[in-house]
């Protein structure tokens, strides 16, 4: 029997067993052992990945930051196989009512700005690392944080809609959402048409990426690697596991547009430099 | 020059999409759609929408520009058509196809229908879509067909003879019920006029349980007796698992039968509620007959060899029935009483002379119906007399 491939994945959503069975099925069928493990959030899933204990990590870009902190401290190399092609050149956007008198990110000193969950990348760290490229601090501005699913590093939704509910409602000057957000809260009603206005929009940035571990068998991950970027979305026995899990095509993993946000993690401290826990109120 | 479209003032946010899609429907995977608007957050919506459709949003373009991708097209490729017409149902339907329409184009992938009969051969009738209009058109409502203030004076001995034959039409209605309801669900739904048809007789029993129902409870607080070996015989209807066998079973030899008995006490109906409801059951009898029979010399033409299954059928009914009854004595007894109209002795001696007929209508019924499936007369004649003695 060929040795096993070991993923982690952070259970979300009770839809991820149902994505990794299918995958695992699927890995099975081309003569791959997959198994996976799921995690109720990112923190102790990098922390087993660097430890050896699984091989691969279905990472969070807050996840990435932080194992790759720990291997540098460890002196340890980590590298990343596959991403989505969903996963390349998002952005976040600050939006604020239509008709506000704000128009630019300083304009919302002194203002009540709403984001996601404390570890959101694209609801909270990029845009509030927007705002202080912008001069504005986060001291500056009263801060409504929605922390839902915290440890989760933002997959859950709900802390972007309710952001975007209290900003809608008038109980903050300002809301920070991911780019997809925008657009689906603008289709199903949540932010009606018109009803509000972007005032900034960060640079394109990376998001999830299949970490591998230190100790990885490199050929069998590379085999992994090579039969994940051959699934295709024409291909009716692969395509409802895509579906699922929101892509069309799995491309090579990049890691060269994570600066913006290992610079936020860096500027807030929510990771020391050797990967250890910074950020006081963070109880994942 | 690139294909361009202008949304004007349109968004994402309220129908933008449709336009884009529409655009990029007349383009081939990699070629490139410009797209204008007026809308503040277009290009925040455009790059969020194209990411998650599988396009490409080109950075390096001066005005928003698609690139287009292939996943739509990919999600279609190889998809099936789910068969073709009424007219035109294919031989064999496949699971796959799920609960897709007949002809839709069927996007690969979906779950597998779980039905047992998928081939035609096995379930098919041409004059189906006919009977089912047919079945539609004729739908009655028990409310008001039957005029049930037409109560009229019965006597109280005669009253118990319709009581007890009510009490035996409602058991079979209800095993007639019973098996359409069986049969449709276990079919593949490109047939669907036979599913269809199957479910208007189903609706049929229903009235008819309930008109017999009522008939008999009209002067009555309760029906009469239920007999171990009508029970017995209507039961192996309900166990045999072959479509076209218990199709056969129930409606060319157990409905045909039971069509000349509904004319019988018709003809012999002591008030106008009695002549009513076997009037209007028997009109949609004859039309559960038809489709048996359709049906059944359907799977002969296309496999003369199923004539044997039919026989085998029959006979191994008559063996499981053989050490029961039957008919049970007091149906029998009432039919005769319902003849005569009265106790009088020469009155008897008529009603027993028209059951002796009714029987005799119902086994010439029935051998005409096996010849046109297919047997051969003398075949015909044996298989006949091995029905069931309870007429269903
Ligand atoms: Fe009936
Ligand atoms: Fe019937």
């Amino acid at each position: 029997m060929s040795r096993t491939l070991l993923l982690g994945a952070v259970a979300y959503d009770p839809k991820v067993v149902t994505i990794w069975t299918g995958f695992r099925s699927w890995f099975a069928e081309r003569g791959l052992d997959l198994d996976y493990v799921l995690y109720s959030h990112y923190e102790r899933q990098v922390e087993d990945l660097l430890a050896g204990r699984i091989d691969l990590a279905w990472n969070s870009p807050l996840a990435w930051i932080r194992a790759e902190r720990l291997a540098r401290a460890r002196g340890l190399e980590l590298r990343t196989v596959a991403m989505r092609d969903t996963d390349r050149d998002l952005t976040s956007v600050i939006v604020v009512r239509a008709e506000a008198d704000l128009h630019s990110p300083a304009d919302l000193r002194g203002r009540t700005v709403a984001t996601g969950a404390i570890d959101s990348p694209q609801a909270t760290l990029l845009p509030l690392a927007l705002l202080r490229g912008a001069g504005v601090a986060p001291t500056d501005v009263d801060l409504l944080r929605f922390d839902v699913g915290v440890g989760l590093h933002g997959d859950h939704i709900g802390g972007e809609r309710d952001a975007a509910a209290a900003l809608l409602a008038g109980r903050a000057d300002a809301a920070c959402l991911i780019d997809a957000s925008l657009l689906l809260f603008g289709r199903d009603g949540t932010l009606p048409s018109a009803s509000v206005r972007v005032l900034a929009q960060t640079e394109p940035y990376d998001h999830c990426n299949m970490s591998v571990g230190p100790a990885a068998d490199r050929a069998l991950v590379d085999h992994f690697g090579e039969l994940l970027l051959s699934m295709s979305y024409a291909d009716d026995s692969a395509r409802p596991l895509l579906d699922l899990e929101g892509l069309k095509e799995w491309l090579p993993g990049r890691t060269d547009r994570y600066a913006a946000l290992d610079g936020a993690v860096t500027d807030t401290g929510f990771y020391l430099p050797d990967g250890t826990l910074g950020a006081d109120d963070y109880r994942p | 020059m690139p294909t361009t479209i202008d949304l004007e003032s349109l968004g994402f946010d309220n129908g933008g999409h449709l336009l884009v899609d529409r655009a990029l429907a007349g383009l081939d995977p990699g070629e490139r759609l410009v797209v204008r608007g007026r809308h503040p957050a277009l290009g925040v919506h455009l790059a969020a929408w194209c990411r998650a459709e599988g396009h490409r949003l080109d950075p390096d373009a001066a005005a928003p520009t698609i690139v287009r991708g292939s996943a739509d097209r990919d999600r279609w490729r190889g998809a099936p058509r789910a068969g073709r017409t009424a007219a035109d149902v294919v031989p064999r339907a496949s699971r796959e196809w799920g609960l897709a329409a007949r002809s839709a184009l069927v996007e690969p992938g979906g779950p597998a229908l779980s039905v047992d009969w998928v081939d035609r051969d096995l379930v098919w009738a041409d004059i189906a879509p006919q009977l089912y209009a047919q079945a539609t058109a004729n739908q009655w409502d028990p409310a008001t067909a039957v005029d049930w203030t037409a109560a009229g004076s019965v006597p109280d001995d005669v009253e118990d003879a319709v009581v007890q034959v009510m009490t035996f039409l409602v058991e079979n209605e209800q095993a007639a019920l019973m098996i359409p309801a069986r049969l449709l669900s276990r079919l593949h739904p490109h047939y669907r006029e036979v599913m269809q048809l199957l479910a208007a007789q189903a609706a049929d029993e229903a009235r008819h349980l309930e008109v017999f129902t009522r008939r008999g409870l009209m002067h009555r607080d309760r029906l009469g007796l239920s007999g171990a070996g009508g029970r017995a015989s209507l039961q192996t209807l309900l166990e045999e698992p072959d479509f076209t066998l218990a199709s056969f079973l129930l409606s060319v030899l157990g409905e045909g039968s039971f069509l000349d008995l509904l004319h019988f006490l018709h003809r012999h109906a002591p008030d106008r509620v009695t002549a009513d409801v076997t009037r209007l059951a028997a009109r949609d009898e004859a039309r559960h007959v038809a489709f048996g029979v359709a049906h059944t010399a359907h799977v002969v033409r296309a496999d003369p060899g199923f004539l044997h299954r039919l026989r085998t059928a029959v006979e191994r009914r008559h063996a499981a029935l053989a050490d029961t009854a039957g008919l049970n004595k007091q149906v029998f007894d009432a039919l005769v009483v319902l003849a005569a109209g009265s106790w009088e002795p020469a009155a008897i001696a008529r009603g027993w002379q028209d059951v002796l007929r009714l029987q005799q209508a119902m086994d010439s019924g029935r051998r005409r119906r096996l010849e046109y499936i297919g047997f051969p007369d003398d075949e015909a004649a044996a298989l006949s007399a091995l029905h069931t003695r309870n007429f269903m």
